[in-house]
């Protein structure tokens, strides 16, 4: 993604690869898990991976952490739905495959009015701003029921004129394909830009403003193009929200969306341009996993987002390149053996704190049903289980830290012989 | 006269709550350029605690205990999280304080359960400390305002007059002249963010059982207390103290009165058409949003806040 570092242009025959690799996969995918449930799940993914990357255009590419993205995401889905509602009545000439076209637009023109005011500061304080403006929309979009719905949301029917070259958009298959295109779409349009002069320059002022400034380009007018066309992007994907769930609620435009693709975007990898995609599936596979299996499920999200914050601040995308460098050099071998030492320690430290956690839950739920932890029933207002998870975690934690040295030692060698090889 | 006054009391009892909060995330943000994300997290916490010590121990060692154990809890989080985050940056941090803020929300939640506790105002401060025309004054808001203006004259005290407070000062425009002088910088920081976190749990202390301790509890001034901040200017005491007592004055009235914007309009001389659903609306149903619209509003016509003195 960085300028300097040249990647392929767009049309070099690996990139045509790997965009051709992508469309067989989004066209194929369907086909393998054609049940209801996984192919919503498909759908949900589609979107989120859309969301992700806009939001991405910010923090990955310029550097502006935004705690309000949902704004641009929210204000995009209910334009989308208002149209599809007028539609409905008869009053437009506009095919549904077109609305996310809407949403983009009306996400575009939201980020032009609070792109205005937030992007004159960069840093901390457009955090803050972010934050402000994405309150001030959330609490603001209660006021107007007439517009956002109120608490009940504004609902409609995507099956709405007649079918055109015979797509109603009824069946969810079809709704697929249409979160598949666009996601294709903005996909490609998205890493368009950063080959762009402006993509360039938005890598520049995230790295350096002062210096952006010297080579005679505004900063701020930078940053305001990228947050507007990150609107932009967000709003499709917020219309592709709305059809696919017919549904926009006032939570849509607040906090724990916005939350919830910041989490996205940095596990994943905002380094990367994949990053985001790759949080995108695997938040959402997650989210979808945890939540059917535990109650407690928010707290070992909060968690895990904290350990990778602390520990893989390059999110799992630089993990991954660091493993696909080892890989081409032939020298993984080097460094997988050790990490069979840390599947004891890791289990160990897992054990312990899902028994903490869930027997926590329990006791401050008073929960009627007993707790079955690992196939056994487990008694909280015993002692033992309580003492029992504890040693676990506490042991797990000490002999983690014994084995730990193993894997950098392992990898260091790794990267010597690596370096060491290049140069010869 | 009787709204008026009885309003102001309120709005300056709310306002100080506000301060109370927003000092300690200006100090620690004018020191270590860290907005503690997470900072309305640890005034919830500290109603927690206050709630915990006082089933035990009873309401007044938990003023004094319940800040200290979460200060405590504030040194510890900053060995042993912040300053590994610091190394990757300011974004790192943020990130950091914010997924912090998450997971003590869901501690909070683990711990005591999703409904709220019974934390109650102690016997010896129920009741009414004078009587406003027709409204009663309860003691606990003069508690409350004792308290925080307490609050006030301490940490002035300890910034202007103590040699720690000179050291702190130092340390927050020149961080690198006082290591050079032989303090230890990181250490400051730690004391400097446990004594913020400190000061918010009292706020928690004080506050949790005037409004409700309840796991929403932070989510519902973590906001307000950031916009506090940015009016008055990032890293700038005086200014949190004076946006804190306008915020919290300007929502308190706001609550109170009933005046749609029409009516408001009227007043200046304008007639608005009474159709529309903006002009329907009342300052009441306006009042969550006020002061999102006064900072974008500060934030147009002065960037660096009320007193701000340098703009980040």
């Amino acid at each position: 993604m960085n300028c300097d570092a040249s990647p392929p242009p767009l049309l070099h025959p690996r990139r045509l690869l790997t965009w051709g690799v992508l469309l067989a996969v989004l066209i194929v995918l369907p086909l393998l898990f054609n049940k209801g449930f996984a192919l919503s799940l498909l759908c949900q993914i589609g979107i989120m991976a859309i969301f992700a990357l806009s939001y991405n255009m910010l923090l990955g590419q310029t550097g502006l952490l935004s705690f309000g993205h949902a704004v641009y995401f929210g204000i995009g889905a209910f334009a989308a739905m208002h149209t599809l509602n007028l539609l409905g009545k008869g009053g437009l000439p506009l095919p549904v495959t077109l609305l996310p076209l809407v949403g983009g637009l009306a996400g575009l023109l939201a980020g032009v009015l609070f792109g205005y005011v937030s992007t004159k500061r960069a840093g901390t304080t457009f955090a803050m701003i972010s934050l402000g403006i994405g309150e001030l929309v959330a609490s603001a979009s209660l006021m107007f029921p007439a517009l956002f719905g109120g608490e009940g949301g504004v609902s409609g029917n995507r099956v709405v004129g007649g079918a055109v070259l015979g797509i109603s958009y009824g069946p969810q298959i079809e709704m697929y394909y249409l979160i598949a295109g666009w996601a294709f779409i903005s996909m490609l349009a998205m890493y368009a830009l950063t080959q762009t002069p402006l993509g360039c320059m938005a890598n520049a002022v995230r790295d350096n403003p002062e210096r952006v400034q010297f080579v005679g380009y505004d900063p701020q007018w930078v940053r305001f193009m990228m947050l507007v066309l990150s609107g932009g992007f967000a709003g499709i994907a917020g219309a592709l929200s709305a059809l696919n769930y017919e549904i926009v609620t006032a939570e849509t435009l607040g906090a724990q969306t916005s939350g919830a693709v910041l989490m996205m975007a940095f596990v994943g990898g905002v380094g990367w341009f994949h990053g985001p995609i790759i949080g995108a599936v695997l938040i959402t596979l997650l989210q979808i996993a945890l939540s059917g299996l535990t109650k407690a499920w928010l707290f070992y999200f909060g968690l895990f987002f904290l350990c990778m914050v602390l520990y893989l601040p390059g999110g799992i995308a630089s993990l991954l390149s660091m493993h696909q460098r080892l890989w081409q050099a032939r020298l993984l071998g080097w460094v997988l053996p050790s990490y069979v030492r840390l599947a004891l320690p890791l289990a160990l430290v897992a054990g312990g704190l899902i028994g903490l956690v869930e027997m926590a839950y329990q006791r401050a739920e008073a929960a009627e049903i007993p707790l079955r932890l690992f196939g056994a029933p487990i008694d909280v207002t015993l002692a033992t289980p309580w003492l029992g998870a504890l040693a676990a975690l506490c042991g797990g934690l000490v002999l983690l830290r014994a084995s730990w040295p193993a894997v950098t030692g392992a990898w260091r060698r790794a990267l010597l012989r690596l370096e060491g090889g290049e140069e010869t | 006269m009787e709204f008026v006054l009885v309003s102001l009391l309120n709005g300056i009892t709310y306002g100080m709550l506000l301060f109370m909060l927003s000092s300690g995330l200006t100090l620690i943000f004018s020191m270590m350029g860290v907005l503690n994300f997470a900072h309305a997290s640890f005034y919830m916490l500290g109603a927690y605690f206050a709630y915990q010590v006082s089933v035990i121990l009873g309401f007044w060692p938990a003023l004094l205990v319940a800040p200290l154990l979460v200060g405590l809890c504030g040194v510890l989080i900053e060995r042993y999280g912040l300053r590994k985050a610091h190394k990757y940056g300011h974004v790192a941090e943020l990130l950091f304080t914010f997924g912090l803020s998450f997971l003590i929300e869901e501690i909070v939640r683990l711990v005591w359960g999703k409904a709220a506790v019974d934390y109650r105002i102690p016997e010896a401060l129920n009741g009414t400390l004078f009587t406003l025309f027709s409204s009663d004054f309860p003691i606990y808001k003069g508690f409350m305002m004792l308290v925080s203006v307490g609050m006030l004259l301490a940490l002035y005290a300890l910034l202007t007059r103590t040699r720690t407070g000179l050291i702190v000062q130092a340390a927050l425009s020149r961080p690198d002249m006082v290591e050079a002088l032989g303090h230890n910088v990181p250490r400051i920081f730690m004391l400097v963010f446990g004594g913020g976190v400190a000061l918010a749990a009292l706020a928690g202390v004080i506050g949790g059982n005037a409004f409700i301790t309840e796991p929403g509890m932070a989510a519902a001034v973590g906001t307000i207390v950031f916009v506090v901040v940015v009016v008055g200017g990032l890293g700038s005491l005086a200014g949190a103290f004076v946006a804190s007592l306008l915020i919290g004055i300007v929502q308190t009235f706001a609550v109170g009165l009933n005046v749609s914007i029409t009516d408001i309009a009227a007043l200046f001389g304008v007639e608005l058409q009474a159709s529309g659903a903006m002009a329907r609306l009342t300052l009441t149903q306006l009042a969550p949003i006020l002061p999102y619209l006064f900072m974008v509003a500060i934030l147009v016509l002065r960037p660096r806040g009320l007193m701000g003195a340098r703009e980040s």
